[in-house]
């Protein structure tokens, strides 16, 4: 049976939301995936918001359109809460994982109503820990496949070990740092069922 | 055994590139092209290839370069969007009509203005009668396997003929997509090494490359120039049939999707083919016989094939990813009524221009076409003489 996980991903520019869907797809290709990883392309620069999806599935993709009712939503950036319909269209079985250090609650008056999953992680502090640098898209790849579910959490990390190894193939000391952020993000990321 | 991957539009057509490991590429960087030019770089400089690449200032450049080296017997490539494809448009006629079969990556993109940078084909089809051949692909496996047989093509000794090998700017070029990839000796012994029969650095024939031509020979060679091109068909379905040999995966003319019974078709070009397909499956599910055609090589043009392939539909949607501002429609629209013009009687064809600079195109708005069709054949109206697709008024 064809099974089918839309996502899409809400940033700006320069903090990794495009490498996130890229990094995705990477990892659920290693499965066995057919996968599709691409960014929405404008006139970008640092800090505007951008847009980023992916499509996975066990059957080939041929749609090549953006993504409309997404199954799943990542927010990289919690101030694009005020500015950018992040929810739109996004299904109510789905979830929403948004990098922040604020309570669920709290945000609940920007998601418009949204009744679906809310899963939230603070994505700077823990890349802040673990790589010493604020690049969010790591631990929130990681809150990703824990919300949406779509490889299994040991088979994510072994494969994404992999795919460190070769990105940072010329500097192997920083491995271990991503490695942990992607484990510390599947053990911090919350969940709220409103 | 194939290769397994996950690559851009963009990277597998610089991963065929450096497989065939050409003898000369120039090329200047324009978006959403830029990549190719970039990646080729990267592989000459970590010595993966031993091709010479030739910095230029322009694209007229580019394409000079590629003319003189092609002319000198060098198998030569380039790449190129947009307005630096129109900026060739001078030397793209050279090259066509001096029958220099170099290879072209063309990532279509719209042109300015206003300026974009989003993919629609108005700088291909701009360029559809410098005599070249054209072959668009849908995703990035076409893009790859069509670069790889776009040499072969133009290189067969009944066409020396450039090839445009065409696919979508950012749609295909940047989205990463599960594909797969050929064993570079397999794609070598494919294309072969190339060893034109007549080229100026060969001490033992003497050879003029773009004299004057008087209006005595202008037209015998511009004779011999449409029969190459007419000569490139069997050559394309030859070349397609031999690839299918180490590839595994079928090409033609063009792909027919569902047609058998269709009493509605599409015809449309590049990577929103595979939204329609998406599109005509759910139609089918709901009870209407809707069906595709896409065009894969729009020059030479496949007129039989699609004339053939319009037998018995009621309607048709030709979908042009340009506007020609002849006010009658775009080009695809003009062709494919040319086709059936004669061949196909009481089809009812209505011409679209969609997804200009970029505007998404969605299942829902190829159902929408399907839609507006099946309504003019249910009403026995006639469709305007062309329209735009899902615009705000």
């Amino acid at each position: 049976m064809k099974k089918l996980t839309e996502i899409r991903w809400h940033g700006r520019g320069g903090q990794g939301a495009k490498t996130a869907s890229l990094l995705l797809a990477d990892v659920a290709f290693s499965t066995g995936m057919y996968i599709q990883g691409f960014p929405e392309y404008g006139p970008e620069r640092m800090g505007a918001p951008i847009t980023a999806y992916n499509r996975l599935s066990n059957e080939p993709l041929r749609v090549h359109s953006n993504i409309y009712e997404p199954d799943f939503v990542a927010v990289v950036d919690d101030t694009l809460l005020e500015s950018v319909d992040v929810t739109a269209g996004l299904k109510e079985e789905g979830a929403i994982v948004i990098n922040t250090k604020k309570d669920p609650k709290e945000l609940l008056p920007l998601l418009k109503g949204y009744k679906g999953k809310i899963y939230t992680i603070d994505a700077a502090k823990i890349s802040l820990e673990c790589i010493g640098k604020n690049i969010p898209n790591t631990p929130m790849l990681a809150a990703m496949v824990h919300a949406s579910k779509v490889m299994d959490e040991q088979l994510f990390l072994d494969n994404m070990r992999a795919s460190f190894k070769h990105k940072f193939a010329t500097k192997p000391e920083v491995v271990d740092g991503n490695m942990k952020a992607l484990s510390m993000a599947l053990e911090e990321v919350k969940v709220y069922e409103g | 055994m194939a290769i397994s991957e996950r690559l851009s539009g963009n990277e597998a057509v610089s991963f065929a590139i450096k497989q065939i490991n050409p003898d000369v590429v120039a090329a200047f960087p324009i978006t959403p092209s830029t990549e190719i030019p970039q990646f080729i770089s990267q592989y000459i400089a970590n010595g993966e290839m031993t091709t010479v690449y030739v910095p230029v200032e322009s694209e007229h450049s580019s394409m000079s370069a590629c003319v003189g080296a092609q002319a000198a017997g060098a198998r030569s490539m380039t790449a190129t969007s947009s307005c630096g494809l129109a900026y060739m448009f001078e030397m793209l006629y050279i090259a066509a009509s001096n029958r220099l079969p170099i290879t072209m990556a063309c990532v279509n993109r719209a042109l300015s203005g206003p300026i974009n940078i989003n993919n629609d084909h108005s700088d291909s089809m701009g360029a559809r009668d410098a005599g070249w051949i054209q072959i668009y692909a849908e995703n990035a496996q076409e893009a790859y396997d069509n670069f790889i047989q776009c040499v072969r093509i133009g290189e067969h000794k009944d066409v020396h003929l450039p090839v445009m090998a065409c696919q979508d700017g950012f749609i295909t070029s940047h989205a990463v997509e599960r594909m797969e990839l050929i064993e570079t000796d397999k794609v070598k012994a494919f294309v072969g090494e190339y060893n034109p029969e007549k080229y100026l650095l060969n001490p033992d024939e003497i050879l003029a490359v773009g004299t004057y031509d008087t209006p005595q020979y202008y037209m015998e060679h511009k004779k011999a120039q449409t029969e190459a091109m007419k000569n490139a068909r069997q050559v394309i379905k030859d070349i397609a049939k031999e690839f299918e040999t180490i590839s595994g995966r079928k090409y033609d003319m063009i792909e027919e999707y569902r047609m058998e019974d269709a009493e509605y078709a599409m015809v449309i070009i590049g990577s929103s083919a595979g939204t329609a397909k998406e599109a005509i499956d759910e139609l089918r599910t709901a009870g209407v016989k809707a069906g595709l055609i896409k065009v894969r090589v729009f020059r030479p043009f496949p007129l039989e094939e699609i004339a053939a392939a319009l037998k018995g539909v009621k309607a048709v949607a030709i979908m042009d990813k340009t506007d020609s501002f002849s006010a009658a429609g775009g080009p695809l629209g003009a062709e494919v009524k040319a086709a059936i013009y004669g061949k196909v009687d009481g089809l009812v064809a209505a011409n679209y221009i969609y997804g200009l600079g970029g505007r998404d195109v969605r299942v829902e708005h190829i159902k929408l076409v399907f839609d507006e069709i099946a309504e003019l054949v249910k009403s026995g109206k006639q469709p305007e003489t062309y329209k735009y697709l899902a615009i705000r008024e």
